[in-house]
């Protein structure tokens, strides 16, 4: 690749923007090696012989003169078994392994592959010689780890009849196959290069109809995504962006997960490659760590390399989705991929948009979610995959109206939205039910009815009108104070609270409460709603307030969250009970006026 | 043999343009030499073949075009370090101004450092017990964090952050301790009244302090920060010290940037500020933290004080995002004569629930810390209310919760600046206002808690 290549010269440095001239055939997008040092960088503009490099490593005692050498290629990643597992880069470098080499602390100009090159994997073939392949086809499997098969496919350009086929151990850049395409042979290896920036071809997409079960009540029942979906959880500093987005990372029924750390914290980072590895999927059994991938560029990292760290992981995510996988992606935060694009705009001095960020902005964020969905994946078996986005968002000062928060919401199906009000309170997730939507509720009834209950959206339907109701009669409240309502009105308030409360507040630290299984929280629900339901009717038959709120079983709706999945037949025992309770209350009143 | 320029042909602001430079190294230090002799420093903000841009850090009074000398040094800002930093005074560039001997350095550090690779990380989580209850007990802090002051002008944050420093320890164990402190544009009295401190407890020894006080050059202040974490690096990667960096005022840094900022004629992001203060400050705020295998640890207290109490202003709100957590000072507890006025709803430490626990501190005290949140945010609202309808047209329970937030804040928020408390009277002081609420209000804390010390304490009380 690097054949004719001619050296061009460094003509000025600002910040993370270069110029230089003398590179002849450079394209845009191509990635280059800056100076001495050979920092990588891409070329993001071009005017006659001068080339715009946008690059990727700290600048610091770089000066003109210095030399810059096209790859003639644009920024792509490495797809192979390897992935899983591992953490990256921005541009794919797996921080693991730069760290033998540098040590603590990053240092610039480390070239190190994405996969290992002397690693040898199983391959296992499911062709054979003299069978005709197309693009998407599946060549044979790795057992990359013990939760994800690695299926290895016939590349997007690639089609035409196997002429050798492989089985054993493998490098990734060892031959595994050969495919007469038309006459010409295409050797083909465990791995294949994908340029970031451009999507993964696929069949088409399909129609949502399926959950992504999180695990997480105030989600999976008020407000759920669906596999394939788009969501965003927009919310100021510390009120739980990160801990949601762990926790979909954590409990979410994907096969694979791809997690962004973008422009965030190195400790939350440091975090999940010390907890996955410990913890296990409720699914399948196998510790966490075997189905992610991790992506850090964290905020004291080039800033470049954060604008690309997002192509970086949704690439590889789509690579997952195309082996049919149900893939889950979560970038934390895309504020700060914006305020990068904002970053080298300025430095480029383009016409700047609104608070500063380039007037592509908008288009930029439609097509990054754009990326998501589900679809029939290339190659002859039709299989299914889809790639779900969940998007952190963190808007300046926690103000909606923000261009970020936007541009994002126009696009997004799910919308989250964190409240400082209720993190202060402590109310965690701190999802402010009342401005938060999800647009796919209609297309996932049908998997509720026959998969968790036939009321369960009934359920959750009259649960949100109670919720509304309480803002309304806390608003009459505010007015003329408690005294002014009803004893029904009361008893409505009482309700709202044990919903919030005992509900939709879930601990992500507490062993139990941090994931809830559909069942559960189908009947979490019903508990509460079975206790508004029995008070209504005893309040009408004369029982006083004060009774229905002093029955026994309310302080075990407090507890509910705290009993285990294998015990969740204890919630079914409590719902009659709080029926009994009830009623013997009803009893003993009309007894004592008889 | 450094090649020297007299082809300064812009002068503004802090910034100079020098010219037929052909190859000037990007963030590169220059020295400028005046006509009457006396020399500045500055680095090399855009460098392109022809011309470069240079940032004077004492200002550019004096410096004439096409006068002055530029003479470019082929090396970015470096700060001498050896284990003699410690007990010494620098300026805000590094020079010591306590009288003492130049530093012979063992090593001689790029001020900007490098990130730390994520994966050499080792997550915090040993808890320091500051003796204060507010901060130990709902917004712990644990050693390797980023726990800035919010405050506000008037506010004490000094006091705060010198009790901190100068009770903060680990629990069971003797270690070596060390404070860095870095004067970001304050006067000349709230130094002083730290440097005291540091010499009144004996902590001076273990010290190194940068000054870069309100009358000296703003544009200084940019690389002071930086000089402070590097002498932090080393202290704790290199000499395997714990180290506490206290930062104030880091509103004074983010309008030395602005300034530059403006004077570069870049586009403005919020309020003035440039918009690439988010990444800016990260360069600093993480280079706190623990490494895996090394036994030192830099913890950082950032103070800042908010511009108009408002914790919206991009400065608290940038640093907010980036930090792990933060302390909010609040105007109404200084009123009520409450010290330290920390309002602990808004405050956060968000490396608590890994810090604290069993093993830790005790079983019950991510319960009790999540009850007392949930109480006084209780508390407050009902007190709002009181205040619009009066509090006869409140229940009996919401009564109750007012006097909780009351006693609260007197009990619990409310301590002496030298009052050091013990993590157990802290939750010992937690559980006697719990005891305040009937126990199914307690809905935060797990019936094995209650039992052992909500039952039990209250049975135990009534037998004496
Ligand atoms: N579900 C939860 N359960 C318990 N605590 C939570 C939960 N969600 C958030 N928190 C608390 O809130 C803190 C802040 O959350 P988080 O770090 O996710 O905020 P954030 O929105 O990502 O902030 P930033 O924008 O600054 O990154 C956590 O450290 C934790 O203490
Ligand atoms: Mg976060």
């Amino acid at each position: 690749m690097l054949e004719g290549s001619t050296k061009g010269v460094i003509l000025s440095v600002n910040g993370p923007v270069v110029v230089a001239i003398g590179l002849p055939g450079a394209k845009m997008y191509d990635l280059v090696k800056v100076g001495e040092d050979k920092l990588v960088g891409e070329i993001i503009g071009l005017s006659q012989d001068k080339a715009t490099i946008q690059v990727y490593e700290e600048t610091a005692g770089i000066r003109p003169g210095e030399p810059v050498e096209s790859t003639y290629e644009p920024l792509s990643v490495e797809l192979g078994p390897g992935l899983i597992g591992s953490i990256f880069d921005g541009t794919q470098r797996p921080l693991e392994v730069i760290r033998e080499i540098s040590g603590d602390f990053i240092a610039r100009g480390v070239e190190v592959p994405a996969l290992d090159r002397s690693k040898k994997w199983d391959f296992h073939p499911l062709v054979e010689v003299g069978e005709e392949v197309e693009p998407g086809d599946i060549l044979g499997e790795v057992p990359e780890t013990t939760a994800i098969s690695h299926r290895v496919m016939v590349p997007p350009d690639v089609r035409g009849k196997i002429r050798e086929i492989k089985e054993g151990s493998f490098t990734v850049e060892e031959v595994i196959a050969i495919v007469d395409q038309g006459g010409e042979e295409r050797p083909l290896t465990l791995m294949q290069r994908w340029p970031v920036r451009t999507p993964r071809p696929y069949k088409r997409k399909v129609n949502l109809d399926e959950p992504l079960i999180t695990g997480q009540r105030v989600i999976d029942t008020f407000f759920p995504i669906a596999k394939g979906g788009v969501a965003c959880i927009p919310g100021p500093f510390g009120s739980g962006k990160t801990v949601v987005q762990h926790q979909l990372a954590k409990w979410s029924d994907a096969d694979v997960i791809v997690f962004i750390g973008c422009g965030e914290r190195g400790n939350e980072m440091t975090d999940v490659l010390m907890e996955f590895p410990e913890l296990v999927d409720p699914y399948t059994g196998e510790p966490l760590m075997k189905r992610t991938v991790l992506i850090a560029n964290t905020s004291n990292m080039p800033v470049a390399a954060r604008e690309a760290s997002v192509y970086t992981g949704i690439t590889i995510a789509e690579y997952f989705r195309d082996m049919g996988y149900r893939v889950a992606l979560m970038a934390d935060s895309t504020s700060r991929w914006a305020e990068a694009m904002r970053e080298i705009s300025g430095r480029l001095e383009e016409m700047p948009g609104e608070e500063g960020f380039p007037a592509y902005l908008g288009s930029r964020i439609a097509s990054f979610y754009e990326r998501a969905g589900k679809v029939i994946a290339l190659g002859k078996e039709d299989r299914t995959g889809s790639l779900t986005v969940v998007g952190s968002v963190s808007p300046p000062g926690g103000d909606l109206s923000e261009p970020v928060t936007q541009n994002t919401l126009r696009v997004v199906q799910v919308f989250w939205g964190l409240e400082d009000r209720l993190a202060y309170q402590r109310h965690f997730p701190a999802i402010n039910w009342l401005i938060s939507y999800s647009l796919y509720l209609p297309h996932l009834e049908k998997f509720w009815r026959e998969n968790v209950a036939p009321d369960f959206s009934a359920n959750r339907n009259l649960a949100m009108q109670i919720l509304q109701q309480e803002a309304e009669l806390e608003e009459i409240v505010r007015l003329v104070g408690v005294e002014s309502l009803s004893f029904r009105e009361r008893f409505v308030l009482e309700i709202a609270r044990s919903i919030r409360e005992d509900f939709l507040q879930q601990s992500a630290f507490q062993e139990v409460d941090t994931f809830s299984s559909l069942r559960k929280q189908y009947l979490m629900l019903k508990l509460i709603i079975t206790y508004y339901q029995e008070g209504l009717k005893a309040l009408e038959r004369g029982l006083s307030l004060r009774d229905i709120l002093s029955i026994p079983a309310r302080e075990k709706i407090g507890r509910a969250k705290y009993i285990p999945e294998e015990k969740i037949e204890t919630l079914e025992e409590l719902i009659e009970e709080v029926q009994e309770e009830i009623a013997n209350k009803l009893k003993g009143e009309v007894e004592s006026n008889v | 043999m450094y090649k020297e320029f007299t082809t300064i042909s812009e002068v503004a602001g802090s910034l100079l343009t020098v010219e037929e430079v052909e190859d000037a190294r990007y963030m590169e230090i220059v020295e400028i030499e005046l006509q009457d002799g006396s020399r500045r420093r500055g680095q090399v903000l855009m460098t392109s073949k022809g011309e470069a841009l240079v940032q004077v850090f004492e200002g550019t009074e004096g410096i004439g075009v096409g006068q002055s000398k530029v003479k470019f040094l082929g090396r970015v800002m470096e700060l001498p370090v050896s284990p003699d930093i410690l007990g010494r005074v620098f300026n805000g560039s590094g020079v010591p101004i306590d009288g003492g001997p130049g530093i012979v350095p063992d090593a001689r550090l790029d001020i900007n450092g490098s990130p730390i690779n994520p994966v050499a990380r080792d997550y915090p989580i040993d808890f320091i017990q500051t003796g204060i209850s507010a901060i130990d007990g709902l917004n712990t802090l644990v050693r390797g964090q980023k726990l800035p002051i919010f405050s506000a002008s008037g506010l004490p944050h000094a006091r705060l952050a010198a009790q901190i420093a100068r009770q903060a320890k680990v629990l069971g164990e003797e270690e070596k301790f060390a404070v860095v402190f870095g004067a970001l544009g304050i006067t000349f009295e709230e130094a002083n009244y730290f440097i005291s401190e540091l010499r009144n407890t004996g902590a001076i020894e273990r010290s190194v302090i940068f000054v870069n006080l309100a009358d000296d050059p703003v544009v200084e202040r940019i690389i002071t920060p930086r000089m402070a974490l590097t002498a932090a690096e080393f202290l704790a990667f290199e000499m395997d010290m714990q180290v506490l960096v206290i930062l104030t005022d880091m509103t004074n840094y983010c309008e030395a940037l602005r300034e530059v900022s403006a004077a570069r004629r870049e586009i403005p992001g919020r309020r003035g500020y440039p918009g690439y203060l988010y990444t800016d400050l990260a360069t600093m705020y993480e280079r706190a933290g623990r490494i895996q295998g090394k036994k030192g640890s830099i913890t950082q207290i950032p103070i800042l004080t908010m511009p108009e109490d408002d914790k919206t202003h991009p400065i608290p709100d940038l640093t907010g995002y980036i930090t792990e957590g933060q302390i909010i000072l609040n105007r109404q507890l200084q009123h009520k004569g409450i010290y330290p006025p920390i309002d602990v709803l808004p405050s956060l430490s968000r490396l608590r629930d890994k810090g604290i626990g069993e093993g830790k501190t005790r079983e019950d005290h991510p319960d009790v810390a999540n009850q007392l949140f949930a109480a006084y945010a209780r508390g407050r609202e009902a007190e709002e209310l009181a205040t619009i309808l009066g509090e006869a047209s409140l229940t009996d329970l919401d009564r109750l919760y007012i006097k909780f937030a009351k006693e609260f804040e007197e009990t619990f928020i409310q301590q002496g600046e030298y009052e050091d408390r013990s993590i157990e009277n802290t939750l010992s002081r937690g559980w006697n206002l719990l005891r305040m609420l009937p126990r199914e209000e307690l809905k935060r804390i797990q019936d094995i808690h209650l039992e052992l010390f909500y039952d039990n304490n209250q049975s135990s009380s009534s037998e004496e």
